[in-house]
């Protein structure tokens, strides 16, 4: 046990690539994305996809009568036939890769100091929830939406785009003691 | 001809199951860059609010530029062609209205979608826990959209609509301005860095600015570019497309434009081309009047929702004006366009027989696009042959060349 907590002391963390680093690579994976399949990026598409999933093995009538779930998954339709949700798990993936690779692979909650666990959990929760329910509304994430969208100049994706950034930091100062 | 984006990797399904792979690299390397940023952290992510460290936006900004100045110069270059791209369509109060919910839950959550998941896999129970409030809020928005699925649907809904055309600029100034926006941005963002973040700024490494010079010359070469007219980018099919006019594959008789009309499994779309004034005179029943210069904005209306079985056939007096305006839309990616073979003159030679109010003029009276029939008066579809009796032609045969060519259905891309 002690020879097992000493290898994860020695294996600090490394430092995260430089930020412009970071957006030429991302912006390289989403041109590729682009050249190859003519779809950029996602994510809560996965997301809501993979509950839809759930919701039509619970309950397959009810999905066959709300309008917006039997677009992905009325009748026979599988709602995990779709490009996003290998994106979903790639990225899963991927995630955990460069985690292990760069010492960053560690369970641990990351809150302001001002803030319990549980209340980090809790609007954790919260957060996702909105977050999600604003992007299912908008037609797509941060990544759907701001990244594709605004890469391939769409007019709406630029508008929501500033509404994310607006949206946020006008809450921003209210919720000050949550980060710092 | 442009080869990408690739014909094989437009549509994933079942079917063709190593397409899987394909999405799931792609998605791996997003994953992996993603987390490599830093943004499997949300007080990293959540910094950017407070103006300490704004890698966010630097990260963001940068993908969006990078990832659009090599899309506009493989676009203007030919390799790719940007028709085939698929680009969110704007459904303006939804968005707005969803990216300021968005915002709230960043702030709140600490996360984006994307960024959760990244979290997730690092073992950041914070992320595990946005993750699945985000189930939650799909879940949510999946059982309440029904409320207010009306406005949902329609409210600002402009289509494919892009920036160039928001400010009538050209797409390659467009692109200069917002990789200038961008540069103004990140020394506003490394500014900010420096007040609010304490940051030192002389540490910063040079290698930014040569990637700044990149930007901004693909920038430039996309204003030098230009993006492709349908002429061009037709140019660069011709060699694909030339054939089928010669073998008249794509030329369509009046009768199997009849009878398709009445086919239950095709939505058939007859679009005539001619100036206004010769629409008005006569046309064939159900025929939409889309004048040659118009068809661009018609191509850009179908990009937003393609309409599924859709066939179409272009309609002029001959074929020279149909076929000019087969060759914009198939260089404008539309599927399943033909031509009605002889155009309006052979149609009415076919129907017109018998309709009582047309009179066939002399051959050699007209010149090629003028109808050889006289009209008493403009009564545009409200003649016999404009829609002639399915009863009476029922027996009427032809060579079947229309063949529904189905296309990817683009209604589950973005983000799903």
């Amino acid at each position: 046990m002690a020879s097992i907590s000493k290898v994860r002391k020695t294996r600090e963390a490394k430092p995260y690539i430089h930020p412009y680093l970071g957006g030429f690579l991302l912006g390289l994976v989403l041109f590729l994305a682009f050249l190859l399949t003519g779809n950029g990026l996602g994510a809560s598409g996965a997301m809501s996809r993979l509950t839809v999933f759930v919701e039509d093995q619970i309950a397959p009538q009810h999905v066959d009568r709300t309008p917006y779930l039997l677009k992905m998954a009325g009748g026979d339709k599988n709602p995990l036939d779709d490009w996003i949700v290998p994106i979903f798990f790639g990225a899963l993936l991927g995630g955990a890769v460069s985690g292990w690779l760069n010492g960053r692979l560690k369970i641990e909650i990351n809150k302001g100091p001002r803030i319990s666990n549980r209340t980090r959990l809790l609007l954790a929760f919260l957060g996702g929830m909105i977050m999600v329910y604003g992007a299912r509304m908008a037609r797509g994430c941060t990544s759907g939406q701001a990244l594709s969208g605004g890469a391939t100049l769409a007019a709406g994706s630029w508008a929501l785009m500033f509404a994310i950034f607006g949206g946020a930091y006008a809450l921003a100062y209210f919720v000050r003691k949550l980060w710092n | 001809m442009p080869v990408f984006p690739l014909k094989a990797f437009q549509q994933v399904s079942s079917a063709n199951p190593w397409t899987y792979l394909v999405f799931g690299l792609i998605g791996f390397a997003f994953g992996f860059v993603l987390e490599s940023s830093g943004f499997g952290n949300s007080r990293k992510l959540a910094a950017q609010f407070y103006f300490k460290d704004l890698t966010v936006l630097k990260v963001m900004f940068g993908a969006i530029v990078t990832a659009m100045v090599l899309l506009f110069t493989a676009s203007g270059m030919g390799i790719l062609d940007f028709n085939q791209v698929w680009v969110n369509p704007t459904y303006l109060w939804s968005g707005i209205l969803g990216g300021l919910i968005m915002g709230i839950g960043f702030i709140i959550g600490g996360f984006c979608p994307g960024t959760s998941v990244v979290a997730t896999a690092t073992g950041k129970l914070d992320g595990l826990f946005f993750l699945l409030g985000g189930f939650f809020g799909a879940f949510l928005f999946g059982e309440t959209e029904k409320y207010f699925d009306q406005w949902w649907n329609t409210s600002g809904y402009y289509g494919r609509l892009l920036l160039p055309e928001v400010f009538g600029l050209p797409t390659g100034v467009v692109v200069m301005l917002i990789v200038l926006m961008a540069l103004f941005m990140f020394w506003g963002a490394e500014q900010l860095e420096r007040i609010f973040g304490q940051r030192d700024l002389s540490r910063e490494p040079k290698m930014r600015m040569v990637g700044a010079l990149f930007l901004l010359v693909f920038a430039a070469l996309t204003i030098v570019l230009g993006q492709p007219s349908l002429e061009e980018k037709y140019a660069r099919i011709a060699p694909q497309k030339e054939p089928l006019l010669q073998s008249r594959e794509v030329y369509v008789s009046p009768a199997e434009v009849f009878h398709t009309i009445h086919k239950q499994y095709i939505r058939l779309v007859l679009l005539d081309v001619r100036p206004e004034v010769q629409y008005n005179l006569y046309h064939i029943r159900g025929a939409e009047n889309v004048p040659l210069e118009q068809i661009p904005a018609y191509i850009r209306k179908l990009l937003a929702y393609p309409p599924s079985n859709t066939v179409y056939v272009v309609i002029s007096n001959d074929e020279k004006l149909s076929t000019q305006a087969w060759k914009m839309l198939v260089a404008g990616g539309v599927p399943n366009v033909y031509i009605l073979e002889g155009g309006l003159n052979n149609w009415l030679a076919v129907f017109g027989k018998d309709d009582p109010q047309i009179k066939a003029l002399s051959v050699s009276t007209s010149a090629e696009e003028e109808l050889r029939y006289l009209f008493p008066a403009a009564l545009g579809d409200r003649y016999q042959s404009a829609a002639p009796s399915p009863m009476k032609y029922e027996e009427l045969e032809y060579e079947e060349k229309i063949k529904l060519e189905l296309k990817r259905d683009k209604s589950g891309g973005g983000c799903g």
